[in-house]
């Protein structure tokens, strides 16, 4: 790989803004499971397996499904995070396998919060 | 819209909202207004159909946006009354959504996240860490090159030294001046080192930043390499951290791969490297000369200051250490300036700090919050109080170095000034939460055994210190306390205090102190009454059943592992004292209260009155 530069990163920046944006990359949903040590010990794994799985048995191609660190609530893990387009995201707590396939089928698929599991929607304040 | 009114109305002159009244309400408000006399300041305004006919006549009011349907005549004294002249919004005449809205709450209405804000954990949860374009996405690496192209070493220090940043470690000195000193010291050899090697029970912040952001840590390196002149980096991580060290390495890897480390870094002529050095786990290695003598190979044992490592760390070359939250604090600092960083925060305890929010809350998570916020807030806002309903006792701040805050001081802001004012320390940011089942001797009791286990057994008032003040302690908790023995505490804690090498002897007392200092009356209760009032001390504790209380529900029975529990339904019941190992089962099971702790001598007394009792029966019958 060559070496960045100053105006590399500036690109860098613009082509993976659309994993943050969805809109620009052409997807509709982002779905992050949150895979700290917190997360994968509760067994955020297993979430993680299911949720590719559904992805795979519905062949889906228009979804982003990411891992990323601890979401902060620790006591409340395994979590996942669910952007739809134009909407704000929704932190699902407390999952497991079966919740995984439920969300995905009523949330991402039918664009319905699935209220019973869902923690919270928003965004933190980063400053 | 016209200017010059400072409200403008678009009532809908539709043929529907006409049909359902719109000329009389608009009449109405005519009238209305001119009798308020805000004709001038009002614009009254008839559209075309807006298209929502079904809920006519309706009307918004601009600049606000808001939405009035079904209005009627009658409605509008008390609109123009409220809305126009109070400028309080009617609710009740407001449009309302038709179909059941989420119950889902949003964050701006949960004190766990509106009452933090993120800055070092800013990533967190929403790049992949192990793809270092996600990190360039967010505004990653731009510091790197800002400094490496456009900044001098003193600019960057200048920066950091305004910001007021302070290290995030535990000791709270400042990162400006630390790097300052080393930027004067002149050699060809410096190094940039990371202390990741979080020791205190109960804390995850590190270990949560190099996870989650990775990158972050490495970007607050080359700006700190930059600012003293280094050319090489390590982390020192603990092996107890595979994930975190993992994905450090891979993230080293791709920034190595992309050029941001290694030779001529971003065209800039800067040469930086890191490698990961994973340490053993020695709570001791937290200590920098101790750190730096296990990054030599050698066993990990502080040495004496000065020199500093500013003037000679890592094999006797100008060094210098910050721990990863400081490091993630870098990077915005100098994409925003210091200005920014102290929009939050006090004067002197600038920005904001992440804790390991953990034991006896509702919510255990990782929190950053801006300094200043008072200890209240946190514990109950954000941890969401007190688990099970149990009443709160004490917060403990700084792990084995720092010590525990009562309830009437949890007003104190959190800031390096006002908590050392108490006894603790801020530390590195855990926060344990202790509930009123816990006993204030034992808490002190667990943390001198970890320091007494962690002491690396160089210098003998932390070495044998220690051992004492852990001694004495068991002693107390086991019934064998004496008269004298708070003093006799204090006396050698000022002592481990004064004579010690390094800050884990320095450091290791403040738990004895701070409970002595607000607990006194449960040092007390141990030694001259030989009760342990929460019950967790066995030899000086003895769980009875208060007949008048008991309702004989038969919940303790059930829970009891001894079987020492007996009655009869509805009746009183009672503990076989000779059974009894006071596991506390029964005391938690207990919804009524009915189950209380005694004095240890009690246990005595009631099994000799529990044999005349068997006898007298004995003799009956």
């Amino acid at each position: 790989m060559p070496k960045l530069t100053v105006d590399d990163l500036k690109k860098i920046k613009e082509e993976y803004k659309s994993t943050f944006t969805l809109r620009e990359g052409g997807y509709r949903a982002k779905i992050t499971v949150h895979m700290g040590t917190c997360g994968i010990a509760a067994g955020a794994r297993e979430v993680m397996n299911a949720l590719m799985d559904e992805m795979a048995k519905e062949n889906i191609k228009d979804v982003i499904v990411t891992n990323s660190g601890c979401a902060g609530f620790c006591s409340r893990e395994p979590m996942a995070t669910v952007e739809m387009l134009n909407h704000a995201p929704v932190k699902y707590q407390l999952l497991n396998p079966e919740k995984i396939r439920r969300i995905f089928k009523e949330h991402v698929q039918g664009g319905k919060v699935v209220d019973e599991f869902a923690l919270v929607a928003g965004s933190e304040t980063s400053y | 819209m016209e200017t010059g009114y400072r409200v403008n109305l678009m009532i809908c002159g539709g043929t529907g909202c006409i049909a359902s009244g719109s000329l009389k309400v608009k009449h109405a408000l005519q009238e209305e207004l001119a009798k308020r006399g805000l004709e001038k300041e009002v614009n009254l305004v008839l559209t075309g159909c807006n298209g929502f006919c079904a809920q006519g006549p309706i009307m918004t009011v601009y600049p606000e946006g808001i939405f009035y349907e079904k209005l009627k005549p009658e409605d509008i004294p008390v609109l123009v009354e409220e809305h126009f002249l109070k400028g309080r919004p009617v609710e009740r005449l407001m449009y309302k959504e038709p179909e059941k809205k989420s119950t889902l709450p949003v964050m701006k209405d949960i004190p766990f996240f509106n009452l933090q804000v993120l800055r070092a954990l800013r990533n967190k949860g929403l790049v992949d860490p192990e793809k270092i374009e996600e990190y360039i996405a967010r505004d990653g690496y731009q510091a790197a090159a800002k400094v490496l192209l456009e900044m001098t070493p003193e600019q960057i220090i200048k920066e950091v030294k305004e910001s007021g940043l302070r290290g995030r470690g535990g000791a709270g000195f400042p990162t400006g001046l630390k790097w300052e000193l080393c930027n004067r010291v002149p050699g060809e050899l410096k190094y940039i080192l990371c202390n990741g090697d979080e020791g205190d029970p109960g804390a995850f912040m590190d270990r949560s930043v190099m996870e989650a952001d990775p990158h972050v840590v490495l970007e607050g390196m080359i700006i700190g390499a930059k600012a003293i002149g280094a050319s090489k980096g390590y982390i020192y991580v603990r092996a107890e951290y595979p994930l975190a060290v993992q994905r450090l390495q891979l993230a080293i890897d791709q920034a190595r791969a992309y050029g941001l480390l290694g030779e001529n870094i971003l065209g800039s002529g800067f040469n930086l490297d890191i490698e990961i050095y994973q340490g053993a786990g020695a709570f001791v290695c937290g200590e920098e000369t101790a750190l730096m003598r296990s990054l030599e190979g050698k066993r990990g044992m502080p040495i004496p200051r000065p020199p500093f490592p500013a003037v000679q760390g890592l094999w006797k070359k100008p060094t210098v250490l910050n721990n990863v939250e400081t490091y993630a604090n870098i990077p915005p600092l100098i994409l925003h300036g210091a200005q920014w960083f102290r929009s939050l925060g006090t004067e002197k305890s600038t920005g904001t700090k992440v804790f390991a929010l953990t034991g006896a809350v509702n919510n255990i998570g990782l929190i950053e919050v801006p300094m200043g916020i008072p200890l209240r807030k946190v514990i109950y806002d954000i941890g969401g109080g007190i688990r099970k309903g149990k009443k709160f006792k004490a917060v403990q701040l700084g792990g084995p170095s720092g010590g525990c805050i009562p309830e009437n001081l949890l007003d104190t802001p959190v800031t390096y000034e006002d908590i050392v004012q108490t006894g603790a320390i801020v530390g590195s940011g855990g926060m344990v939460v202790i509930d009123d089942s816990n006993c204030m001797v034992s808490v002190a009791k667990f943390f001198l055994e970890f320091t007494t286990d962690e002491s690396c057994g160089k210098c003998p008032p932390c070495r044998i210190g220690t051992k004492v003040l852990h001694d004495k302690l068991v002693d107390i908790t086991e019934g064998r306390g004496q008269p004298g023995d708070i003093e006799l505490l204090q006396d050698l804690c000022g002592d481990v205090i004064n004579c010690s090498l390094c800050g884990l002897g320095q450091t290791a007392p403040n738990p004895i102190l701070s409970t002595i200092r607000y607990f006194r009356d449960e040092y007390e209760s141990h030694i001259h009454d030989k009760w342990c009032k929460a019950g967790v001390c066995r030899t000086l504790t003895t769980f009875y059943v208060d007949p008048e209380t008991c309702k004989g529900c038969g919940a303790c029975a059930r829970v009891c592992p001894q079987k020492a529990i007996s009655g009869e339904r509805k009746k009183p019941h009672e503990i076989n004292q000779e059974l009894c190992v006071k596991c506390r089962s029964c005391y938690e099971t207990c919804k009524f209260g009915a189950l209380k702790i005694g004095p240890g001598r009690l246990r005595g007394e009631l099994i000799a009155r529990a044999r005349e009792k068997e006898l007298k029966g004995v003799e009956q019958a």
